[in-house]
């Protein structure tokens, strides 16, 4: 079910990416709506399940786009997988850790994105850092806003608390 | 389940994701020779296997011909060795073959040349006693050998038939001391009677003082002596003694070499003025006698 589950967000978030978020900000990818979903399942089941989520979305993404297939699910894989473990290793529970998280993710994200595609040679990025920035800040806020939402769910702090106490 | 199992094994699960990624991403993206990364990376990765397994296999190779095969290697040599022994015996034997093929053909050529009755004979054995100069020959009175037949090489004269038996023959060599035979010098045309003295050379005796002999004349049967034919070579004068106007001493080497004999032919023509012997036994005692 949990699968399911975050296999259902991933593809509303790539439904979500492909129709709504050019809305947002008009010409830019401001916010990464699968990133900010990669990081949220990540931070709630684990580093194993973020990678995984990453990783098929990622995949998905690129072959949507007209990238190449699999640097954005290896950075995603890779940011689901740290963004776990720091969310098993620290309490991320407040607002600013879970946006510095998304800031964080949303870099690392970058980073190792553009500088697969740089170190391939197949792509360069001329002074990407308000790019990056604008879209860690627009990924955060829309993070926080999820996180929100999900957290007013019946039932949900029960199935955190549950689900900690299950892995300690 | 199955994802919480997973989680237990999340590092190598991490591990084994980025692998994946980084093929799938090698896959699509061409080096700057234009082959596709994977394929790149591939060919090297294997490359380097393929040069692994290949010395792996280069030196089992090695081991394996440098000391395994080895033990083939030495059946194999002692093969070889029996082999060559084999070979070795074979050769020294079609050489004997050879060279009595050589000595049957110079005596078919001696007989096709004096155009006497002969027959070839072979030499089966030497002289019993070391005073007497003789050997055996193979042929005897069944083959038509008679006494005081004369023995021939084409060398020269060998001696004469002293005891033929039905099927072999003893043979006075011309070196024995009590056989002679009528000797004329080939140059000079003087005559005298070549006696053999019990060792390896012949005297001439019987040679007037003023015979014109020099050292190196070669001496032939003068065929007065009715046992040997004309003309048939004795062998060379190697040294002349005079003395009081006569010649003391003229010795022959013989042109024959009586040590390495292996065929002989004898001439079958009865010798001039001899009968033929009612019982060749007999006649072979009386000789002896």
């Amino acid at each position: 079910m949990k699968a399911a589950g975050v296999l259902v967000a991933i593809a509303l978030a790539l439904a979500l990416q492909t129709t709504l978020a050019r809305f947002l900000v008009a010409g830019t990818a401001a916010v990464d709506l699968v990133l900010v979903v990669v990081v949220s399942v990540a931070l709630t089941t684990g580093p194993g399940s973020g990678m995984l989520a990453g990783s098929a979305a990622g995949i998905i993404q690129d072959a949507l786009s007209s990238g190449v297939i699999g640097i954005g699910g290896l950075a995603k894989s890779i940011v689901g997988f740290l963004a776990g473990v720091i969310g098993q290793q620290f309490i991320v529970t407040a607002a600013l850790p879970r946006f510095v998280m998304f800031l964080g993710a949303t870099a690392l994200h970058s980073t190792v994105f553009m500088g697969l595609y740089v170190l391939l040679g197949l792509r360069t990025f001329s002074s990407p850092w308000t790019a990056v920035l604008s879209q860690a800040l627009g990924n955060a806020v829309v993070g926080m806003i999820a996180f929100a939402i999900i957290e007013s769910l019946p039932g949900a702090v029960e199935r955190r608390r549950h689900s900690r106490r299950g892995r300690h | 389940m199955a994802l919480l199992d997973i989680r237990q094994r999340t590092g190598y699960l991490f591990v084994a994701v980025t692998i994946a990624h980084i093929i799938l991403i090698s896959a699509q993206v061409n080096t700057q020779r234009g082959v596709p990364m994977l394929e790149a990376v591939t060919f090297g990765v294997l490359a380097e296997v393929q040069r692994g397994a290949s010395a792996m296999i280069g030196g089992l190779q090695d081991t394996w011909q440098q000391y395994f095969a080895l033990q083939s290697v030495r059946g194999e040599n002692e093969q070889l060795r029996d082999d060559l022994a084999t070979l070795r015996i074979r050769l020294q034997q079609e050489q004997a073959l050879a060279e009595q093929a050589r000595t049957l053909q110079a005596l078919l050529e001696l007989r096709t040349r004096t155009a006497l009755s002969t027959t070839a004979a072979t030499v089966i054995a030497g002289g019993a006693s070391p005073d007497f100069r003789t050997m055996t020959i193979d042929k005897g009175t069944s083959a038509g050998l008679r006494q005081d037949m004369a023995v021939l090489v084409p060398a020269g004269v060998v001696g004469r038939v002293i005891m033929p038996g039905a099927l072999a023959s003893k043979i006075q060599l011309l070196i024995d001391r009590n056989a002679a035979s009528g000797a004329l010098d080939e140059r000079s045309r003087a005559q005298g009677v070549a006696i053999g003295t019990g060792t390896g050379l012949l005297r001439m005796d019987y040679v007037a003082g003023t015979a014109d002999v020099k050292v190196g004349d070669t001496i032939v049967t003068s065929g007065i002596d009715g046992i040997y034919p004309k003309g048939f070579v004795i062998g060379q004068i190697e040294s002349i003694e005079r003395g009081g106007g006569e010649y003391t001493a003229i010795l022959i080497r013989p042109a024959v070499d009586f040590w390495s004999l292996e065929a002989v032919l004898v001439v079958l023509s009865p010798p001039v003025g001899v009968e033929e012997p009612a019982e060749p036994a007999v006649a072979a005692t009386q000789d002896r006698e």
